[in-house]
């Protein structure tokens, strides 16, 4: 028997791509033997991956908070039914917390509303009330420890609240993300929620950074990375919300609203009060 | 099966290599347009457009707001205006009250648009009172049903007909190649219409209003019919794409094909035009995105009238 061997391709816009640019990298495993190769993507896949984000992102932000809720638990319904097969790629642990972050998330999509939202006192006789509303697009720099759990940790509370993102995966590690692409195709997540490029970050980061259609940024950087993100978002008004590289993803402090807090807008309404 | 005076016509103009249209315009795809070039063919395509609204939604507001798009794009001194503005009939007046005088010209479908199935007396008073309400230029659709019928003749005796009608506004004659079915069909419907129609006038593939749309293949024979024309004749046909071009990208394969195939000669809006509505602000995209730098958000680009 000739073994056939898989083609790795990132998850964009629901579909399975290679990078535009025909582009690989080899990954190899810890004696050094080749696995496989992954796509490069360029400054262009992320450009498109953009335009899916954009084309999935709208519907995703109309499903009711509790559809999204449901589709969510889905996923790590996906994760559980191959956590053997991811286990291969990371410690069981982090599968397992990476499942246990997701139905923590699946939890707060119809609940978020009531902690961040109000109802302010007015000294008028209207009712004003403050209500959220996703960004838009969201770009995710994963870090290259914890390719599953960082990676699932940045873009939680980014979707949680109908956001779409686009993330660019562990270059050391990309394979954890390459077999999420997989169970998220079938977890009922509409495509273009959550796009997942693997390639060069120092490449990449700088159209993050200026992409005017990013409306946010998560994730890790360096110092000198993290000055070039906040130029390109100065230029572009986008939020940015950098994590050390030091960062517990273990920790229990992600496991909060707050997070989502950080990529949603506020609204504000003032109603009349009927007499 | 054939019929026998479109067997005669094809015989006479030659039939379609339908594969090796498709090999070459597979071909156009792969070039390799950067930097200045890129920035030369974003801006002539966008004097190219023809942008248009055809819904049974249209008001005179939404016209309004479309002719105000064709006259100003974006903001910034170095973007070209539109070619024309192209909307039905009765709002050629209410057009005409923005864009008169202005170089951007109006054009009109006629003629029963999109299906042409009216009788031939409706349809030229029909193109007749949009050229009276100030149309530059009128769209016709040709009569599918009798062309498909094998009576080429009356396909021609209509589009002459309907030349006369448009007296000094150029005409542009609607294939609607979706429904011709092949390669061999657009060609000859294609020197159907040439053959009456004058300098300067249009060939154009599409109503944008069936399935089919303008594609680099019908697109290619049709451009290969202007160039066969022209050299027999001396006549210059112009040419105009139309649906389905939605991205910057596409227009410059579009105009790759019209370099290639007929020569800078053609590389104006005199010669060349898109019909398109949401291509302009993906080519005002690019522009910006050249310009700047970084890529850009499609909201940053007012809309026109497609938007409400």
């Amino acid at each position: 028997m000739i073994p056939i061997t898989k083609t790795p391709k990132c998850y964009v816009g629901g579909s399975f791509i290679r990078s535009e640019s025909g582009r690989v990298y080899e990954m190899r495993g810890s004696s050094g033997e080749f696995l496989a190769n992954i796509p490069l993507c360029s400054r262009k896949d992320l450009r498109n991956a953009v335009e899916a984000a954009a084309k999935g992102g709208a519907g995703w932000a109309k499903r009711t908070p509790y559809n999204r809720a449901q589709i969510l638990y889905r996923i790590a319904e996906m994760i559980e039914s191959r956590a053997a097969e991811m286990s291969a790629w990371v410690p069981g642990k982090e599968v397992r917390a990476t499942i246990d972050r997701i139905v923590h998330f699946a939890g707060w999509a119809d609940k978020y509303e009531q902690v961040l939202g109000s109802v302010n006192p007015v000294a008028s006789p209207h009712f004003n009330f403050t209500v959220t509303e996703p960004m838009g697009i969201v770009g995710i720099l994963a870090p290259e420890d914890n390719p599953l759990l960082a990676l699932m940790t940045l873009i939680l509370p980014a979707i949680t609240s109908g956001n779409s993102v686009v993330a660019l995966a562990s270059k050391n590690a990309p394979y954890p993300a390459i077999l999420l692409g997989e169970m998220l195709a079938v977890s009922d997540l509409p495509g273009g929620v959550i796009n997942l490029l693997t390639g060069d970050r120092a490449e990449i980061l700088p159209t993050f950074a200026t992409h005017e259609h990013i409306r946010a940024l998560a994730g890790i950087a360096t110092r000198e990375e993290a000055v070039a993100l906040q130029q390109g978002a100065s230029e572009s008004v986008k939020r940015v919300k950098l994590l050390a590289p030091d960062t517990d993803w273990y920790s229990a402090r992600f496991e909060s609203p707050y997070g989502i807090r950080d990529f949603v807008e506020a609204k504000t309404v003032w109603h009349p009060v009927g007499s | 099966m054939t019929r026998p005076a479109l067997r005669r016509l094809l015989d006479e103009i030659g039939p379609v290599d339908a594969t090796g249209i498709e090999e070459r315009v597979a071909k156009y795809t792969t070039r390799s347009i950067k930097k200045q070039s890129k920035v030369f063919g974003l801006k002539l395509a966008v004097t190219m457009v023809d942008l248009t609204t055809l819904e049974g939604k249209d008001t005179p507001g939404k016209v309004a707001s479309l002719c105000r798009k064709a006259l100003c794009p974006h903001p910034g001194d170095d973007i070209p205006r539109v070619a024309a503005v192209c909307v039905y009939p009765s709002m050629v007046k209410h057009a005409a009250r923005h864009v008169k005088g202005s170089g951007v010209r109006i054009a009109s479908v006629a003629t029963a648009f999109p299906s042409g199935q009216a009788p031939l007396k409706t349809r030229l008073a029909e193109v007749r009172q949009a050229v009276a309400d100030g149309a530059d230029e009128i769209d016709m659709v040709i009569n599918r049903g009798a062309f498909l019928a094998g009576e080429l003749g009356l396909v021609q005796d209509e589009i002459a007909a309907v030349v006369e009608a448009c007296g000094e506004s150029t005409l542009k004659v609607i294939l609607e190649t979706s429904e011709l079915e092949t390669y061999d069909h657009i060609r000859a419907a294609s020197f159907l219409a040439m053959r009456v129609l004058r300098p300067g006038d249009f060939i154009k593939t599409s109503t944008g209003k069936t399935s089919g749309n303008a594609t680099l293949g019908n697109n290619q024979v049709m451009l290969d019919a202007i160039r066969d024309h022209f050299l027999d004749t001396g006549t210059e046909i112009a040419m105009k794409p139309a649906g389905g071009i939605k991205s910057a990208k596409q227009a410059l394969q579009f105009l790759v094909a019209v370099k290639e195939t007929l020569g800078d000669a053609w590389l104006n809006n005199t010669r060349y035009r898109f019909g398109a509505s949401s291509l302009l602000n993906d080519l005002l995209r690019q522009l910006e995105t050249q310009r700047s730098g970084a890529y850009q958000a499609p909201y940053t680009f007012s809309d026109d009238s497609s938007g409400y």
